[in-house]
């Protein structure tokens, strides 16, 4: 985060104390010290930065050309979701960013965690409970899950653990569609109860028609897990997740035990996606197994991986942009190429009409080929963590000086 | 314990309680039999080779002592008890200290990182301030890299780092993986004189080694590995003069 270390880093060994430092502008210096002071109170910069862009993000659906996409009740809505699919990629960051375990099976918690809430809170089951206690409760299921997947699994290493996963993500929708009598099957849980406040701040009830208790609350949710995650990452913790995604058995000689370090990556991981699977099913008001297929896993994948592994606010980004671009981006991108009246043309003995073509149906092979590009052009994301971007472009200089330093010995 | 604490002059006749004992220990990769019944003895304050040529078992056999591996039959005792089946990581707790073979540096970890990543498990900072001063002090050249990226420190610098950071653990027995490995004569010559100031400081050393010439000049005592069975013991001096490792290990 702080600008100052990053600067201690590059001028580390060449020599920058022989040289006269250089003369920085003044409006430097007042960043410099700006990201200092942030630095230091981690926290509540995670806050007013959510906070401001909790603020902006209504206000900027109001200008054009966004103001003719949609209301900005519907935009809100929208975020809301967004929200969701941004605590699922911080969620899977921890994992696939930080301890670097490809989890190809990440929907299965998101899953878990849903029919938890709907265990708790509908006509189904025949509880109601609130539904800020059942976030904890589909949190710590969601990881006990985490806990019970990993614990065989986690000796695993590289493409055989993302085999599993994958396997696991697979088998617990399929679980939930065959367990008819405890899932209601195919059918889904229904009618599942919508988050109170008990008048609190004047809001007696979260309804489908005002979407502004879900987006205020996803917020919150995503701020008390930023600040979580930064702290789990400066933690430790965090730097034994670091040792073992670089070298596991070095870790293993500094006295980290790879197994639970990586089983609580795991198990953290999945409480997250958790948390946003009892949201997601508070917010909807149903759950059923076709919510959580693989599609799920992937997009919040490929979400970390457009983002910036290892970057909390860059996967964030990552999750909110590609989840905007996907259900709002494609739908004007269809409506925008319709309003152009490109007319018919033959390509052989196929006719093409552009304004025919339904851009959402092509989501996949769009994340297929953004996916493609990211790697030749920017294989650590649109916002890499600092230690990624070090990873991934060795400057050529470094390169040839071990090269040769190699040589020499 | 008649073995000397101080200067590495050779112990001819170590005795004692062997601060590592390892009794008729066999390991296999899956169906390969690597270590076909391993018998050695390092006691406190001594300094032990283990010669071989390239897969012999020498590295097979630290990786069984340190934890990252274990035998299928056998036994090894640290320090009085049973580790056997303890894994590396809280081995490293009880003061077995391993710089494994290729350095295995945290690459894109700065010097300093690395260092404190050695020191994962210790929380008293009057010691680890002490250790940290220690380190710097045997090689000073990794106080001017402290802010460098690990990956980009010369051969010969990372290997000092590898040694560091196994130091940082504060171990009574440091293990020591092919330190001079792919590095020039003169580093292997500065390698083997910070051993030297290791050993010098108390910290008991076993060092596996291609270097013949270089690892017997240090060593109180050595062991000459052939496909996974000890073939010699014997103190360093008499191993120098033994006509069999003269031609086989020491180009005579």
């Amino acid at each position: 985060m702080s600008g100052g270390s990053r600067a201690e880093t590059s001028a580390g060994g060449t020599g920058q104390a022989r040289n006269a430092p250089p003369v920085r502008p003044a409006w430097r210096l007042a960043l410099a010290r700006v990201d200092a002071l942030l630095g230091r109170h981690q926290s509540i910069t995670i806050v007013l930065g959510l906070a401001i862009v909790a603020a902006l993000l209504p206000q900027i659906v109001l200008l054009p050309p966004f103001n003719g996409f949609g209301t900005q009740k519907d935009f809100i809505g929208g975020f809301a979701d967004a929200g969701v699919f941004v605590l699922l990629a911080i969620g899977l960051n921890v994992v696939v960013g930080f301890a670097g375990l490809l989890d190809l099976g990440y929907a299965a918690f998101f899953a878990i965690g849903a029919y938890t809430y709907a265990y708790g809170a509908s006509p189904f089951s025949g509880l109601d409970i609130p539904f800020w206690p059942m976030l904890l409760v589909g949190a710590i299921v969601a990881s006990m899950f985490g806990v019970l997947l990993g614990a065989p699994t986690l000796r695993l290493r590289g493409d055989y653990l993302a085999i599993v996963t994958l396997g696991f993500g697979e088998i617990v929708p399929v679980v939930f569609l065959n367990s008819d009598k405890y899932t209601n099957g195919t059918n889904g849980i229904v009618g599942l109860s919508q988050p109170s406040l008990y008048g609190l701040f004047g809001i007696s009830g979260f309804g489908f028609t005002n979407p502004w208790p879900y987006f205020v609350t996803v917020v919150a949710i995503i701020a008390v897990a930023f600040i979580f995650l930064y702290r789990l990452q400066d933690s430790r913790i965090g730097r034994a997740w670091v040792a073992i995604r670089e070298d596991e058995l070095a870790a293993a000689s500094m006295g980290i035990n790879t197994v639970t370090t990586k089983l609580l990556a795991f198990s953290i991981g999945a409480s997250t996606s958790g948390l946003a699977g009892v949201f997601y099913a508070s917010k909807l008001s149903i759950v059923s197994p076709d919510q959580f297929g693989f599609t799920v896993s992937f997009t919040a994948l490929a979400m970390v991986v457009l983002g910036g592994m290892g970057n909390i606010w860059g996967v964030a980004a990552g999750a909110f942009v590609v989840y905007e671009i996907q259900s709002q981006g494609l739908k004007q991108l269809g409506s925008f190429v319709q309003s152009l009246n490109v007319p018919t043309f033959a390509l052989g003995p196929l006719s093409v009409n552009l304004g025919s073509i339904n851009f959402i149906n092509f989501q996949y092979l769009l994340y297929g080929l953004a996916l493609v590009a990211m790697m030749l052009l920017r294989p650590e994301g649109l916002f890499p963590s600092r230690r990624r971007r070090s990873e991934l472009h060795e400057t050529p200089d470094e390169a040839a000086e071990s090269n040769e330093e190699l040589v020499q010995a | 314990m008649t073995a000397a604490a101080g200067a590495p002059a050779p112990v001819d006749n170590p005795g004692g309680v062997p601060l590592l004992r390892a009794h008729d220990i066999h390991a296999y990769y899956g169906h390969i039999h690597a270590l076909q019944g391993i018998t050695l003895d390092v006691f406190p304050g001594e300094i032990v080779t283990l010669l071989g040529a390239n897969g012999a078992g020498k590295t097979t056999t630290l990786r069984t002592i340190s934890g990252l591996m274990h035998p299928r039959t056998g036994t090894i005792t640290f320090d009085g008890t049973d580790i056997t089946h303890v894994p590396a990581h809280r081995l490293v707790t009880r003061g077995v200290g391993h710089a494994p073979e290729g350095r295995r540096i945290f690459g894109r970890m700065t010097v300093l990182e690395n260092l404190q990543m050695g020191a994962y498990t210790r929380h008293n900072k009057a010691e680890l301030e002490m250790d940290f001063d220690r380190v710097f002090a045997l090689f000073p050249r990794l106080r001017e890299r402290s802010s460098q990226a690990g990956g980009t420190l010369s051969g010969g610098e990372q290997q000092m780092l590898a040694i560091g950071r196994a130091l940082m653990t504060r171990p009574k027995l440091l293990l020591l993986d092919e330190p001079s490995m792919g590095l020039s004569p003169i580093l292997v010559e500065q390698i083997f004189d910070v051993i030297r100031d290791i050993h010098a400081q108390g910290t008991t050393v076993l060092v596996v080694e291609q270097n013949a010439l270089m690892a017997l000049g240090v060593a109180h005592r050595g062991y000459i590995l052939q496909t996974g069975r000890i073939v010699l013991g014997d103190t360093a001096a008499n191993l120098r003069q033994n006509p069999e490792v003269q031609k086989a290990y020491l180009g005579g």
